[in-house]
């Protein structure tokens, strides 16, 4: 049954779009609220009925068989949290109802594309699913028209493309020396077929095409603009989900599942991962532009994600899905924040704005919990995941990347405070007396993320049992 | 290799050269076109018929969507300012071309072999088994990404015929 994942989204679009009236439009945000919603339970408590059922109906015409494990219901859950999120900031920041209805679209179809990431056990279908989340996010990112939007989304296609052309070809080598497309079928070839040149050329290639779209560093040139240009709702998902899932997700999978880990591989991720995490803390450091801010803030946190895969650990490759999780929702509530910010103050630019604490109680308290999240202070989620992957790192014997990564999240700290400091705190910004409290969308949306981050740091305990450790026990395997 | 092989080889080069280098945008999306169905002929010829079909059915469906939107998104510019344009891209971007060619003929020198006893391309059943069995989940995929090209036009394009 796990294929109704792909198929009622799809057919659910198609009806919305019959040209039967208004009705069906007014019904889409429910529709997927009522959708996400199902995919969060599901997520949470995988019943076998649903996951290992088939339904004889379906599989009548849908033949494909889906096998989820723990990585993939923790993806899924974190899809779900940030779609949802997205949807309920789209209700009250996009007030156009014929652009709402749009956006929503294409926020399933979104949708519909990370999961089949998550679901496929096919290198080809893979890149499918990668596609079409790709081809979503462009016009997600371009969806205000605006000449930054244009221009996000334009240096984006180009990336992306150049990323596409990697995959293909990488594709291409691997079926020459498998044979086939299934991950299990290109495992073994490679298996047998040893290290040469095709099979690193290939290995190498689809690689970096995940950097790309991870946005992880050298590759990282389109993430900040198009964070900070698109869409308030948008720039949730992007930032929350789209690329841990085309890039990090997809990373974590190919190396365990399919190319197998081997020094060369930890050594690259190491470098790229540490690289990633100083240069995007420097530059956030920099910023006067609160998205802006965020955007090298999260390409600064995908650097810890790459350095506790890098370990080949069980235990770092599980701190690093659990860092997954937690920078999925920390990240969007902090762009929850900044729309909410944004639509109350009508700017970005975080010296126009201060002492928005006291204006916009719900948005500042809100904002000090992910802040302490991102910077990995107890008992915050993001302190259990950050402290997993150093001891990963400290155990597998990278001392000096350790010490990086801790004296890294001093650096976090300090952008951190500084944006607290320069948005919330302090002497009210000229002009922003009269601020207020965002709407009540923006605020329901904080508070859940919010009260999401604090429980998976207080009831971590069981969060390590349900999730991380039959997912440490899976990678050992 | 063939006559028609390599004929076709240097179509494809050169059609896809044409894309690029082009001053129109229409030619442009005609010569993506055409540099398409000459892989396609390719893949036939190279016994992947179900390949050539998808290659065709892409090009005919979310690139041409796609093409649309980004046409219809770009403002016109002058004859002359066309030209120079062209002039710069040249000189920035020469050396790509230049460095396929010499990696191109690099390979042919040095006669690098493959190290592997690879897999041929094998056409088993028909364009409908292939699709609606064996690939049917890159169907639908293919399904969600044309949805994702109609928004596309629908949101980007729609605005610009109101201004």
């Amino acid at each position: 049954m796990p294929s109704l994942f792909i198929l009622i989204p799809i057919f659910g679009i198609i009806i919305l779009n019959l040209p039967l009236g208004r009705l069906l439009k007014r019904c889409a945000f429910w529709y997927a609220f009522v959708l996400f919603s199902l995919q969060i339970i599901l997520a949470i408590f995988h019943n076998p009925f649903f996951w290992s059922g088939a339904l004889e109906a379906i599989s009548t015409f849908f033949s494909v068989k889906f096998t989820i494990d723990y990585l993939g219901f923790l993806m899924l859950l974190s899809i779900g949290i940030v779609c949802l999120s997205s949807l309920v900031v789209s209700r009250y920041a996009i007030t156009d109802e014929e652009e709402r209805f749009n956006f929503i679209n294409l926020l399933i179809i979104a949708s519909i594309g990370m999961c089949g990431i998550v679901m496929v056990k096919d290198i080809f279908s893979l890149y499918v699913f990668l596609e079409v989340t790709a081809v979503a996010s462009f016009i997600l990112i371009a969806f205000d028209k605006g000449k930054m939007a244009l221009e996000g989304a334009f240096k984006y296609i180009v990336l992306s493309t150049i990323a596409t052309i990697m995959m293909l070809s990488s594709i291409a080598l691997l079926i020459l020396v498998s044979g086939g497309t299934s991950f299990s079928l290109i495992a073994a070839a490679l298996k047998i077929s040893g290290p040469n040149i095709i099979v690193s050329l290939a290995v190498v290639l689809f690689l970096c095409a995940l950097f790309i779209k991870g946005g992880v560093v050298p590759f990282h040139g389109w993430l900040p603009d198009a964070y900070s240009t698109a869409p308030a709702p948008a720039s949730v998902l992007l930032a929350g989900i789209i690329t841990k899932v085309c890039g990090i997700y997809t990373l974590i999978v190919l190396v365990t599942s399919v190319f197998g880990f081997n020094e060369a591989i930890g050594s690259m991720f190491l470098f790229v991962g540490t690289l990633s995490v100083l240069v995007g803390a420097f530059a956030a450091l920099g910023q006067n532009n609160f998205n802006r801010m965020l955007a090298y803030s999260s390409i600064s946190q995908i650097g810890y994600i790459i350095l506790g895969l890098g370990t080949g650990t069980a235990l770092g490759i599980a701190g690093a899905a659990f860092h997954i999780f937690n920078h999925a929702i920390f990240k969007s509530q902090l762009f929850v924040n900044a729309a909410a910010v944004r639509v109350a103050t009508g700017t970005k630019n975080m010296d126009d704005m201060g002492g928005l604490s006291a204006k916009m109680p719900v948005t500042g308290a809100t904002s000090v919990i992910a802040m302490l999240s991102t910077c990995g202070v107890p008992p915050m989620a993001g302190f259990w995941s950050k402290l997993i992957i150093i001891i990963a790192l400290w155990r597998s014997g990278h001392f000096a990347y350790g010490v990086i990564a801790i004296l890294a999240s001093l650096l976090t700290l300090a952008y951190m405070l500084s944006m607290q400091r320069r948005v919330f705190f302090g002497k009210v910004g000229k002009g922003l007396e009269n601020v207020r409290e965002a709407n009540f969308g923006f605020s329901a949306v904080s508070i859940a993320l919010s009260a999401i981050t604090i429980a998976a740091g207080v009831f971590f305990p069981a969060i390590f049992n349900k999730f991380l450790m039959p997912l440490a026990e899976m990678f050992l395997k | 290799m063939t006559i028609i092989d390599s004929m076709l080889l240097t179509a494809m080069v050169v059609a896809a050269i044409w894309t690029v280098m082009t001053r129109s945008l229409l030619k442009s999306a005609i010569g993506l076109a055409l540099t398409s169905a000459v892989i396609t002929i390719i893949m036939f010829r190279l016994n992947s018929p179900f390949a050539a079909v998808f290659e065709l059915s892409v090009c005919t469906g979310l690139i041409t969507a796609v093409f649309i939107s980004t046409i219809s998104l770009v403002k016109p510019l002058t004859h002359k300012q066309i030209v120079q344009l062209s002039k710069d891209r040249i000189k920035r971007f020469w050396y790509l071309p230049a460095t396929v060619i010499v990696v191109g003929i690099v390979f042919i020198y040095l006669k690098i072999q493959m190290p592997l006893s690879l897999f041929a391309g094998q056409a088993e059943g028909n364009a409908r088994d292939v699709l609606w069995n064996s690939r049917q989940l890159d169907l639908f995929g293919q399904i969600a990404v044309l949805l994702a090209g109609v928004f596309g036009v629908v949101i980007l394009f729609k605005e610009t015929k109101k201004k």
